[in-house]
């Protein structure tokens, strides 16, 4: 197993650069010039003309592209063009909160959608199963800014139990961490939660059906050692895969749920680099983003040998 | 412990830092500025942000008081020689930089030679330049080639770009290079370690600068602060920060979205004002080089189709207070608005008259494709109102809605408009930019070298040439007047109208300083 987790983190290496040339290859195409947005509205073609020639942007697309690969090899993601930073202090600034918000959320969403599944299967076609499965439709069809929204105006406007918006560090003390990440948490977890119960009602109940829950109720097992000792484990490694594409669901999230809440993450900091066409940073990040989801994805093929034996790599 | 007692006891725990953050620091002053303050160098950019960014950092030598006319603020006085040739400039005894350095005469020098090659009023120093020399550590003079009755306004204008005075060794940075060091000469001292772009950017009151001994008038007169700290919160979203903003979480908001003005006003606690008197003036500007702007007939047959309040009512809304029509070439309200000319946009309105100018100027329904940022709510307004405006007197509109980093990359092109390029856009333009001719972009017609447009006028350079060399300011009105009639003449661009969009604050602030850009000198809490 060592030697394929290590031959799979090599294996990252080909996909990052693919990754670093697409990147690059669809920012160099792509429409707007940060030279304009940095000159300001006021700015003569000329002044834009001498920014983008002092930033470099006038070079061509293999020399630029060849010297920042040279600079990520040497660790160095380069300089904002905007803010005159390095890439990697500003990646640094914005990890914790969107890192808090993701494990928060996949606790959170673990732990109460993974029991809604096992429960809406164990009772299925009851109106315990109908109401699980209206909150997964709910779940996947309203928005995530919506949710936030109702939040926020809920427990902050009318209860005035939750802060609005902000992030507060980890190292500021748990609660207060956990006052600003809560509701950020739930509104970003609902399709994660909805997808997650689908996906554990859907493998339980078709592990329900084996003949060796029949073998294990003939025996006087108990119901709860029925449903999460013996069906649980066996259904596991579809719905760790669901965790482990549910990631993507996760990025792609961030980047409004910090928006709606202000929370200063990753997310936020890849649309505002979006915005102003600051390359440097997007490229950054993107890459980032890419490397944390091939990162999980083998942590998600290592934990299946976790829940399934038989599988050996 | 029992399962319903933890739950109690970790609702407590929740609550007990909600009823600190509600009660905030009352030293510090939290602000939501109109957007993300990605960089810092006010001579580098001339973003408005950067401009507010640089009116707390950094002091200038004179300041413009709320008549518009310049006031002594880092200097004592200066002195201008019999001739007009020679302005000296005698700093005051106590400034200091942010360092703990004085602030000196070569300070002063390098911090205007930088400023010179960037901002346009500078560029004018730049041209009329025969020397700056200090004569002592707090005096140095500048010598003119010319005489230029507008030199002390321009040190002091309040726009983008800002004079800002810098120690030597920062302003000696070329200008099209960021500063990486950022000692100011203002009322606050930026925290630079504490910037987080796109989130936070805090300053600290900087202990170590005095204040003229004056009332506060504008961005002259006694810049004296009442809290020790100033964060400015970047707020992506509208609601969210309407939401901060009645929950105690902020102080102030400087850019409500109008269709949240309702909401902000039934709050007791918060006041909706306008803070910015000077306003930002909307208009349609037309790209000069390709069919069918490119003719004066086609631009001028638009105007009696104008519907100014149509415009500032699709911007800002119902309510008046927020917007002014008519509004001409320069700023209502600033000494040179003049209402020369100005019944093209006050008479009643005609499309059928503009259908028949079109007509009659030989409008073959070229597609007019018009740029529209949907990020920039009062800007997609109006390119909305223009796009309908031009669709009812028979134009072949082509409205293109797209983000604002493709809008200003877009209109740089000078290709057609089949090849990338476009016709109209709409913007708005900070009312102290467009109060003189000397900062008024839009009425240049300096063609490939100017503004976006590429408008080509020898009259309209040639009375900006003028007012630049204007003896006093009856002669400045004179040629204002003139300069307004040749742009109904020539429309380079149209005036769309005033907008004072207002700004929400709790109203335990007091004393803001009004006319322009947010200021937080003499504001105070309570």
């Amino acid at each position: 197993m060592f030697a394929y987790a290590v031959r799979r983190v090599l294996a990252t290496i080909p996909v990052m650069a693919i990754v670093a040339l697409f990147v690059f290859s669809l920012l160099y195409i792509a429409p707007g010039d940060p030279a304009a947005v940095i000159a300001g509205d006021q700015a003569t073609p000329q002044d834009v003309e001498r920014i983008r020639a002092s930033l470099g942007l006038d070079r061509p697309f293999l020399v630029r592209f060849g010297e920042w690969v040279w600079n990520i090899l040497n660790g160095n993601m380069g300089v904002s063009i905007f803010t005159n930073l390095p890439v990697t202090t500003m990646i640094q600034q914005r990890i914790e909160p969107t890192l808090s918000l993701m494990v928060l959320t996949l606790c959170l969403a673990v732990s109460i959608a993974v029991p809604m599944g096992v429960i809406a299967a164990w009772k299925q076609g009851s109106w315990i199963d109908r109401a699980v499965m209206g909150f997964a439709v709910l779940g996947f069809s309203v928005p995530v800014f919506v949710v936030g929204y109702v939040l926020a105006y809920i427990f902050a406007l009318e209860l005035d139990w939750l802060p609005v918006q902000g992030y507060t560090a980890f190292r500021e003390g748990f609660f207060p961490w956990l006052e600003n990440l809560i509701l950020p948490a739930i509104a970003l977890g609902g399709v994660y939660i909805a997808l997650i119960a689908r996906i554990t009602r859907a493998t339980m109940l078709e592990v329900l059906q084996q003949d060796y829950i029949r073998t294990a109720r003939a025996k006087g097992a108990g119901q709860r050692s029925i449903l999460f000792l013996h069906a649980l484990k066996n259904a596991a490694v579809p719905i760790v895969t669901v965790i482990g594409i549910g990631v993507a669901l996760l990025i792609g999230g961030a980047v409004v749920t910090e928006s709606v809440f202000a929370i200063p993450g990753l997310g936020r900091l890849t649309v505002d680099a979006i915005l102003r066409r600051d390359y440097p940073v997007i490229q950054g990040v993107v890459l980032l983003f890419s490397f944390v989801y091939v990162l999980v994805n083998l942590l998600i093929d290592l934990l299946y040998t976790l829940f399934d034996p038989r599988i050996r790599y | 412990m029992k399962r319903r007692s933890l739950l109690w006891g970790s609702g407590l725990a929740l609550a007990a830092p909600r009823l600190a953050l509600g009660q905030g620091n009352a030293r510090t002053l939290r602000f939501v500025p109109q957007g993300n303050l990605a960089n810092i160098d006010p001579i580098w950019t001339t973003t408005t942000l950067a401009r507010n960014h640089a009116l707390m950092v950094y002091d200038t030598l004179f300041g413009l008081g709320k008549d518009f006319q310049p006031k002594p603020q880092m200097a004592a006085g200066h002195e201008v020689s019999a001739d007009g040739l020679t302005t000296t400039i005698t700093l005051r005894a106590d400034l200091r930089f942010h360092d703990g350095q004085p602030v000196l005469a070569r300070d002063c020098i390098a911090s205007i030679a930088r400023w010179s090659k960037r901002d346009v009023l500078g560029q004018r120093l730049a041209a009329l330049l025969e020397e700056m020399k200090p004569l002592a550590d707090d005096r140095f003079q500048i010598v003119l080639k010319r005489p230029w009755h507008g030199l002390i306004w321009a040190l002091g204008k309040p726009s983008a770009n800002l004079c800002a005075i810098m120690p030597e060794r920062v302003a000696q940075t070329d200008p099209f290079t960021q500063i990486t060091e950022y000692v100011g000469s203002g009322p606050f001292r930026f925290r630079r370690s504490q910037w987080v772009p796109g989130s936070i950017a805090a300053y600290e009151r900087f202990p170590g600068y005095v204040p003229r001994d004056e009332p506060p008038d504008f961005l002259a007169g006694g810049k004296v602060v009442h809290f020790d700290r100033v964060e400015w919160h970047v707020m992506p979203d509208p609601a969210t920060a309407a939401a901060a903003l009645q929950n105690n979480e902020i102080d102030w908001w400087e850019t409500p979205l109008a269709d949240l003005l309702p909401v902000l006003r039934r709050n007791r606690d918060i006041a909706v004002e306008v803070v910015n008197t000077a306003g930002a003036l909307g208009m349609i500007r037309f790209n000069h080089l390709h069919p069918p702007f490119d003719r004066p007939e086609i631009r001028r047959a638009i105007l009696p189709a104008i519907e100014q309040r149509s415009f500032m009512q699709a911007a800002l809304g119902e309510d008046p207070a927020l917007w002014q029509v008519p509004a001409g070439t320069f700023t209502p309200g600033t000494p040179l608005a003049t209402d020369a000319g100005l019944e093209v946009l006050s008479s009643p309105r005609d499309p059928e008259a503009a259908k028949r100018a079109l007509a009659a100027a030989g409008y073959k329904n070229e597609r007019v494709v018009i740029l529209s940022p949907t990020d920039f709510p009062t800007i997609n307004a109006l390119s909305e109102v223009a796009a309908d405006t031009l669709r009812r007197i028979g134009m072949n509109v082509d409205l293109q809605a797209m983000d604002w980093g493709t809008l200003v990359q877009r209109r740089t092109k000078r290709e057609s408009p089949a090849e990338g390029g476009w016709n109209i856009f709409c913007t708005t333009w900070e009312g102290l930019d467009v109060s003189v001719p000397g900062s008024h972009q839009p009425i240049r017609g300096n063609g490939a070298q100017g503004w976006t447009g590429w408008a080509t006028s020898p009259r309209r350079e040639a009375l900006r040439d003028a007012w630049f060399d204007a003896p006093d300011l009856a002669a400045e009105r004179k040629i204002a007047a003139d300069i307004q009639m040749l742009v109904w003449d020539e429309a380079p661009f149209i005036p769309l109208g005033l907008l004072r969009p207002p700004q929400a604050y709790r109203r335990s602030l007091t004393n803001i300083v009004t006319g322009g850009p947010p200021l937080f000198w003499n504001v105070r809490r309570g």
